[in-house]
């Protein structure tokens, strides 16, 4: 028996307590929200992670293609850097999944002796913690970044036009906005 | 089993949420990135708001008036003498909760006191305490005293509602949020906690007349400098008039339109449609905001700022008043201006010089949204237009929060699109119309220092946009409101780049065949047109 | 805690009617009680719409749900974006009637797995079975009040009873009532969110209601009261001519003490919404604030920056671009 089949095997189980526990990292009052609604409009944040989770499941389990992973993880980790989490809590709900496996597998694999195996899928998700946290710095980066260009593109046409007609006066203002 | 980790080496990093106590039990918690600066006091000054002084959101001490809770309730029973509305809505509320998941600050937060009933009970709470006679018995009524925390606690989310209305649409009894976050905004004004965002272009708006504080000659040189870029993409050489007496109509738009992109492609879509026409139109420097911050602060504000755009119209003798893309502007307009400046007994029922086409719906308040005015044109065939020089862009529309739930504004744009684009896909029925979910950034809360809770409450926008790229391939988000089109690029280049954004009348600009025009080989942001790519790089 | 604390207030109100008739003091409850609760009802129903009435409307602000009346070749929506009062009635009808703004929550989304109803479709349903039973339980007790009882309260009567079930024939409002108020309850109780948001002021009517509804069922088919008597009775309060028969059981006069307290609370509670919903200014008013102008009488005078001001201030750059002044 090879533990990437008990990953599938087990997948529902595994995905549903991992997403618990994601979910419980927000207040209780926002997890309830999170757990109660289904729809992919009404509640984007749950929809994201349940999706998120269900692909990192499966390709764990199967030929883990970093390209789709990524995809999904990126999409998880975009929300929860703008959630007022320190870093580590906005990414360390990957390692979350390591307490889940072995939870929920342990006895498979104290009897089959996958041991070694085990050491090899929380490779695996080290890894994606590594991801993870580069996507965190990226999408910290963009909101930084936009807040800069927020400021150019609101003025944009002015400062423009500044540079081409040195001699028009601009005003200088500590706000700005329309 | 000694393998089996404990819980705790794995999750120290994860807090876990305290015991669910009653929302009044938990104190509120400012959240960095979720609210705004403080007004500062050069500002509200010059717009002689009350009890402006030195501040910091961010501190515990507020430096509010010794008085300030007299204030505050005084000013409260106040607004509940003069708007029906509050009082109404103060309660009758029976907390059915159909409300609750309807808020975009609640479904990208998840905070329950976004939900639009909970955001109302902080002000009802208060309301119940001082104003009814149940209410004296305390929590068990649903009722607290006022103290500086309870105020910071409506600030912080009064100031995370865009007023966008969607509660308003699926309460039984049109209890509207928007409403209530107006009179606590009122009240915060009082107290004078006004953001600094929305003190800064209230000032200046006052003053010069747009939210930028662009002076008249800055103005004028600025579309001096739009207008050759419009010459250069299509050959011709439009020359709009500024402050003109006995033009026929005054054309009023967002300021950001003359200035900001994507807004400024917008203008030019307008300036292109006007010249093809050969419309007799005047811009105004005086009015040059059709944006009206005064909304998100108080009644009289508001009636302020808008007051100038029926003075200009008086003073430079024009028939009617046409006005550009915008939502809270065209709220403004729509519900609010005929009300506070009317009756404009100065101008005429507003007439389309093309097709004779009488604008009924506008009689009284003699103005026409520039969406309805171009739709009648181009149903009457009065506009020669290429449609397939948009065939580069999948277009889907937003409906804007104010124009869709405080006028109904949803035709007139999509036969616009339709008219103009071959490609246009619509986002999912529970996000469009009168459902429509809000940019997250209206009513004054497009600051930078709150991008975070901008790209949460815009979540539920982006997720649709989403749905449709991925779906219909879509690549242009339009829209007819300004915010929007300042606030929409940075949450789609968040959530998934490679969605444009642009105004209804930058479509119409590129599609307009415009007489003794250039062989057209850019659109109006001056990237090639579909089939002239290669042209443009043989250059 | 509001939970709690409202059972117990029904359960102790309850023992309150009961202690009452035990200590014979039927008139207390059987006609002081009810008069004073009535009277109570209409002077505060009515001070409070009074109260409401009396801060005016400023601004002309519907919630529109719908096409705008715009150009003539436009299809404009007339119930959800009214321009005309007759579109009014139609929309406020659609709401009163149906809960048309709760019926709104049933709109299927489009998901990945298929569509998906949302759950609030058992709000608008279990609000709405709640609503009409409750209308036609009261309609239905007006034979109390009536002699001869109106041909069309007896047919209600009989079409309330059409599924024949016992003896009497169980009249399925009653059931229905009891079920609709119990599924609210429990909705409050776990649905989160609404828990959440959910006062003393939320459980309280419908402990009450329920009790009122158990009460009266338990009456009808299981602990049986003198009908006859109970008429007299009731027929004595509609007639000013109250008396009281000896003989009618303890239960009804729980009921009628609930009734009672029900009545009384009615105007300084949420349940005034009734009235309410009415008045609400994003729903019963048309969508033509720009062809017709709307009266704010308090239309405050306020300071404004005049043209002149502004071109005294910028007279000199304003003629630098050759932007028109008034005064050169």
């Amino acid at each position: 028996m090879k533990i990437s089949v008990l990953l599938s095997e087990k997948k529902r189980e595994i995905a549903k307590t991992w997403f618990d526990l994601i979910v419980e990292t927000y207040p209780q009052d926002t997890a309830n929200f999170l757990k109660t609604q289904k729809n992919r409009f009404g509640n984007p944040v749950g929809h994201t992670i349940s999706e998120g989770i269900e692909v990192v499941l499966e390709e764990l389990s199967g030929e883990m293609d970093f390209a789709r992973i990524s995809k999904y993880l990126d999409n998880i980790i975009r929300i929860r850097a703008i959630q007022d989490f320190t870093p580590s809590q906005a990414v360390g709900f990957i390692f979350l999944l390591k307490k889940v496996i072995r939870e929920e597998l342990f006895n498979e694999i104290h009897a089959n002796h996958l041991f070694d195996e085990l050491l090899v899928i929380e490779s695996k998700i080290d890894q994606l913690a590594n991801i993870s946290f580069d996507m965190y710095i990226a999408c910290r980066e963009k909101i930084y970044k936009l807040k800069a260009n927020e400021l150019r593109n609101r003025t944009s046409r002015i400062l423009k036009m500044s540079n081409m007609f040195k001699e028009a006066e601009v005003e200088e203002k500590d706000t700005a906005g329309f | 089993m000694a393998i089996k980790p404990k819980p705790n080496e794995l999750l120290s990093a994860i807090n876990y949420a305290p015991p669910q106590k009653q929302w009044m039990d938990n104190p509120v918690e400012f959240k960095k990135g979720y609210y705004c600066y403080g007004a500062k006091p050069k500002n509200l000054e010059y717009i002689g708001f009350p009890n402006g002084r030195e501040w910091n959101s961010a501190d515990q001490d507020w430096k509010l008036v010794d008085n300030w809770k007299e204030i505050f309730l005084e000013g409260m029973e106040n607004l509940l003498k003069k708007f029906r509305s509050f009082r109404l809505f103060m309660d009758i509320c029976v907390r059915c909760g159909a409300c609750a998941d309807k808020c975009h600050f609640f479904i990208g937060t998840g905070d329950p006191k976004n939900m639009p009933v909970l955001r109302a009970e902080l002000l009802r709470s208060i309301y119940r305490r001082y104003f009814t006679v149940a209410g004296k018995l305390g929590k068990i009524a649903g009722a607290r005293d006022l103290t500086e925390d309870v105020f910071k606690e409506i600030w912080y989310y009064y100031y995370q509602c865009t007023e966008c209305r969607r509660c308003s649409v699926f309460c039984p009894y049109g209890i509207d949020q928007a409403e209530i976050t107006m009179m606590g905004r009122e009240l915060i004004n009082l107290l004078g906690c006004c953001t600094d965002w929305i003190s800064g272009p209230l000032a200046n708006c006052y003053r010069t007349g747009n939210h930028l504080g662009l002076q008249p000659h800055t103005i004028k040189s600025n579309f001096d400098y739009m207008l050759d870029d419009l010459e250069e993409h299509t050959g011709v050489r439009v020359e709009p008039t500024f402050n003109r007496k006995g033009a026929e109509i005054l054309f009023v738009t967002p300021s950001a339109d003359f200035f900001a992109e994507p807004g400024v492609f917008t203008c030019m879509g307008y300036l292109l449609l006007f010249h093809y026409l050969g419309l007799d139109y005047t811009w105004s420097t005086y009015a040059s905001e059709g944006g009206n911050f005064g909304f998100f602060t108080s009644n009289e504000m508001m009636k302020r700022l808008n007051s100038k755009i029926y003075a200009e119209s008086k003073r430079l003798g024009v028939k009617w008043i046409l006005g550009g893309e915008c939502g809270h502007m065209w709220r403004v307009l729509h519900q609010y201006m005929d009300t506070m400046n009317g009756p404009a007994d100065h101008l005429e029922a507003p007439v389309s010089p093309f097709t004779g086409t009488k604008f009924e719906n506008a009689k009284s308040t003699k103005m026409v949204h520039i969406s309805e005015f171009t739709a009648d044109l181009i149903k009457h065939g009065k506009l020669k237009l290429d449609k397939s020089r948009n065939d580069n862009l999948n277009v889907t529309f937003h409906d804007s929060c104010n124009t869709s739930r405080g006028m109904g504004i949803f035709e007139e744009p999509r036969y616009i699109i339709n008219s103009v684009c071959n490609h246009f896909h619509e986002m999912p029925d529970s996000t469009t119309r009168e459902n429509t979910f809000c940019c997250g950034s209206g009513s004054g809360l497009n600051a930078g220092e709150i991008e975070e809770l901008r790209m949460l409450g815009g979540l539920p926008r982006a997720n649709a946009v989403k749905y449709v790229k991925e779906k219909h391939g879509v690549n242009m988000l339009s829209c007819i409101c300004a915010i929007d089109r300042a606030v929409l690029p940075p949450l789609i280049d968040y959530w998934m780049p490679d969605v444009g954004v642009c105004g209804v009348s930058e479509l119409l600009g590129n599609a307009l065949i415009m007489p003794g025009e250039k062989e057209r080989e850019n659109n109006l942001r001056g990237e090639p047109l579909p089939g002239m790519e290669e042209k443009g790089e043989e250059e | 805690m509001g939970m709690i604390f409202s059972l117990i207030a029904v359960i102790v109100l309850v023992a309150v009617a009961f202690v009452g008739t035990q200590l014979h003091l039927s008139g207390l409850f059987g006609v002081a009680i009810p008069y004073l609760a009535f009277l109570v009802f209409i002077a505060g129903f009515v001070r409070k719409v009074i109260k409401w009435g009396q801060s005016p409307v400023p601004f002309h602000i519907p919630t529109t749900c719908g096409q705008q009346k715009s150009l003539p070749w436009i299809k404009q929506s007339k119930l959800d974006n009214p321009s005309t009062t007759l579109q009014v009635i139609g929309r406020m009808a659609l709401e009163v009637l149906l809960f048309r703004s709760l019926f709104r929550n049933i709109k299927t989304h489009r998901t990945d797995g298929g569509p998906v109803y949302g759950s609030n479709k058992w709000l608008w349903l279990g609000g709405l079975a709640f609503h009409v039973t409750f209308f036609v339980v009261f309609i239905r007790h007006l034979r109390f009040f009536t002699e001869p009882v109106p041909a069309w309260v007896n047919m209600l009567d009989a079409v309330d009873g059409f599924v024949q079930v016992g003896v009497p024939h169980m009249l399925i409002t009653g059931v229905v009532l009891l079920a609709a108020a119990t599924y609210l309850l429990l909705r409050r109780i776990f649905n989160s969110q609404v828990q959440y948001i959910s006062l003393a002021a939320d459980y309280f009517p419908l402990f009450l209601i329920i009790g009122i509804a158990l009460t009266g069922i338990l009456m009808r088919y299981f602990i049986k009261v003198d009908i006859v008597k109970v008429k007299e009775l009731t027929m004595g309060l509609a007639t000013f001519k109250a008396t009281v028969p000896d003989g009618i059981g303890s239960i009804f006069f729980i009921h009628l003490f609930l009734i009672s307290v029900l009545f009384a609370y009615f105007p300084f509670s949420k349940l005034m919404h009734l009235a309410g919903v009415f008045m609400s200014p994003t729903r019963n008013l048309a969508n033509n604030s720009r062809a017709v102008r709307h009266i704010n009488p308090w239309n405050p005078k306020v300071h404004l920056h005049t043209y002149e001001e502004y071109e005294d201030e910028f007279r000199e750059v304003m003629k630098s671009e050759g932007i028109p002044v008034e005064k050169e």
